[in-house]
């Protein structure tokens, strides 16, 4: 059975260290801190009425489906702006097999160069 | 002897006699009762558990264990397998045996709509005996055995939904790369046996001289299980196997890719051991440079997905680079004589593969679930799920902060060690993981956000959350995320901190077999 205080401890990392059971303390209390201010905040919000719909510079509001942003349109200036090692990483996934065993006999020929070769064995 | 001396004994053989057994008998339990099938094969794989959780505790209160299959007399020379286990072996079962049963118990509802279950089953159970067999065997050959057994009916899960012609294909991919993996491991044996007349690791690395068949043995064992292990460039079936498999499936692939690795492990520190540093280049650097290209590239590729099991399989891909550079780090740094800061790059690479494997494993997990719910996997299609699977999202949640190495949870602590001991090798190479880490979390927020927030869509209004066996299966892997992160220092001092010390001391692992031996 692990004593009690085992739990409690800090794990060491050599630089530096890490205890998990502070950085929940700390959260709590940052936490606590936030819902005080909160309080003080406006308590005229009504559920259901106008405030609760959205305002899209005056537009009218779409049906759900096309107001959810997709998977695809996540992140798009970010992959836009990545996109040439993307498509260049895509190439390599040809989903072909026999392309899978050229890049293990690619792998195994540059260790053999690397490994073998320069200790002078041939 | 009594009862608990003979158990505890026999435990090696146990471990892989009975999932071995019990995936034969399941077939004639499902001839009887399907759930009777599944209680079945699930207390099988529970029994299993216990079996590798005594093991484990009598190696890191006693060290190492061995069990003989032939004459006891190591002098003699006839034919025989031996088992050693270490600490190292024990924290790779544990791995096994906590995916094997979680897949279990999520197969339950998960698979029920299938036929061919009895099939399955036993193909679970098989690939459970194979991944245990490479992870305690202290032979070669037993080795390439049970990697065989853990490939074919590994493979033969992923094509499990036969009706889906991808899934065919990935199966087919699987094969044809674990079969050209293992034609090299055998081959690598040969040229061992050939030499030093030994198939026991014990012995190779007792006897090994690093000449030129010894370094071609090297290339193509570290090619092989590189692929197997899922190591950038030769990741490209992981993608396809890992997504197209049933979800329950995925999970045991996970562990059963870091048997592969851990095969890795044995050939780097304890077969060639202090011969590594050898090495014209040094391998340590050379297991760096393939760690980092593996994330750079998993995450990246992750980022460009749209289907969810994919997006996970790419992830999954850029953890296993954290692994191997934390193991890099450690074999670097621990050249030519054991360090600190290699000591604890080695720890956090360990710990990392435990982590990989719950964390990953959950996310395949849930996107099951989300499967299982919606019959649906494709991110433009998804949203506004966690008004309807509130569970799902809350272990989605713990599984994004876990993979993304947030604080409190486990990967936090194993990427912690990682960075630390990687800047002290290089700061380069430490920005580069916590950028990576960084894009980790941004392309689970992006999946937390298209699949589960965002408004309720119509075609979802019937979606209810998934039964309570799947919502179980996550919780025990949540529920150990959460431990592990909470209380880091307890599981690297009991379990991952053995487990380093045993893959570093290479020379007790010699040592035991030769006092078996009588130094012969």
């Amino acid at each position: 059975m692990l004593p009690f205080e085992s739990l409690l401890k800090t794990l060491q990392t050599g630089s530096g260290f890490w205890n998990p059971l502070v950085w929940i303390v700390a959260i709590i209390v940052a936490l606590l801190v936030v819902l005080i201010i909160r309080g003080f905040g406006k308590k005229d919000y009504k559920k259901g009425t106008s405030q609760t719909q959205a305002f899209l510079s005056g537009n009218p509001e779409y049906d759900k489906e096309r107001m959810h942003i997709k998977g695809s349109n996540v992140y798009w200036g970010f992959s836009e702006i990545l996109n040439w090692i993307i498509n260049l990483l895509k190439k390599m996934h040809t989903g072909n097999v026999s392309d899978y065993v050229l890049w293990f006999v690619i792998i195994i020929a540059i260790l053999f160069l690397s490994i073998i070769i320069p200790a002078g064995a041939i | 002897m009594n009862a608990l001396e003979f158990f505890v004994v026999n435990s090696p053989i146990f471990a892989v006699a009975i999932p071995l057994l019990g995936a034969f008998l399941t077939p004639i339990f499902g001839m009887i009762n399907d759930k009777l099938r599944n209680v079945f094969a699930i207390f099988i794989m529970i029994i299993t558990t216990g079996i590798v959780f005594a093991l484990s505790y009598d190696v890191v209160t006693n060290g190492i264990r061995t069990y003989i299959f032939g004459a006891q007399d190591l002098s003699l020379p006839v034919v025989r397998i031996l088992f050693e286990v270490d600490a190292m072996s024990c924290f790779m079962a544990i791995i096994s045996v906590i995916l094997a049963v979680v897949a279990l118990i999520y197969s339950w509802a998960f698979m029920k709509e299938n036929t061919g279950l009895d099939k399955y089953y036993t193909l679970l159970l098989l690939m459970t005996t194979g991944m245990l067999g490479m992870e305690l065997t202290g032979d070669m050959f037993n080795f390439f055995v049970f990697l065989e057994i853990t490939s074919i009916s590994s493979a033969a899960l992923v094509a499990f939904w036969i009706n889906r012609g991808k899934s065919v294909e990935a199966g087919f991919k699987y094969i044809v790369i674990s079969t050209i993996g293992a034609l090299f491991v055998l081959f690598s044996i040969a040229l061992f046996y050939g030499q030093y007349n030994a198939l026991n690791m014990a012995i190779i690395a007792n006897s090994i001289q690093f000449t030129f068949l010894d370094k071609i043995a090297l290339v193509l064992l570290i090619g092989a299980l590189a692929m197997k292990a899922g190591i950038v460039p030769l990741h490209m079936w992981l993608p396809d196997a890992y997504s197209k498999a049933p979800s329950s499936v995925t999970l045991v692939l996970v562990a059963a890719t870091q048997a592969s690795l851990y095969g890795l492990l044995r050939l780097c520190f304890t077969i060639y051991g202090n011969m590594i540093t050898l090495s014209p280049v040094s391998i340590g650097w050379l297991l760096v440079l393939f760690g980092i290209v593996t994330i750079l590239l998993g995450v990246i590729m992750a980022i460009a997905q749209t289907d969810l099991k994919r997006l996970i399989a790419f992830a999954a891909v850029g953890e296993i680079g954290y692994m191997i550079l934390g193991i890099g780090t450690g074999l670097v740094t621990m050249s030519p004589s054991i360090s600190a800061a290699g000591l604890t790059a080695l720890k956090g690479g360990i710990f990392h593969i435990m982590n990989d494997a719950l964390d990953i494993g959950l996310m395949f997990l849930v996107a099951g679930a989300i499967f299982y719910a919606t019959r649906e996997t494709s991110l433009d299609r998804l949203g506004g799920l966690a008004r309807n699977m509130k569970y799902t999202t809350a272990f989605f949640i713990i599984g994004l902060l876990a993979v993304s190495g947030l604080p409190p949870m486990n990967g936090f602590a194993s990427k912690l060690l990682i960075y630390e001991s990687t800047y002290q090798l290089n700061p380069i190479l430490a920005i580069i993981a916590i950028l990576a880490s960084i894009l980790l979390l941004a392309i689970f927020v992006k999946v937390l956000h298209s699949a589960f927030l965002g408004p309720a869509l119509p075609r979802f209004n019937e979606v209810k959350e998934v039964p309570k066996s799947m919502l179980f299966a996550m919780a025990i892997i949540a529920g150990i995320i959460i431990v592990f992160g909470v209380f880091p220092d307890i599981i690297i001092t009991n379990i991952v901190e053995p487990a380093a010390n045993a893959l570093v001391n290479n020379a007790g692992y010699i040592s035991k077999i030769l006092s078996l031996t009588g130094g012969a």
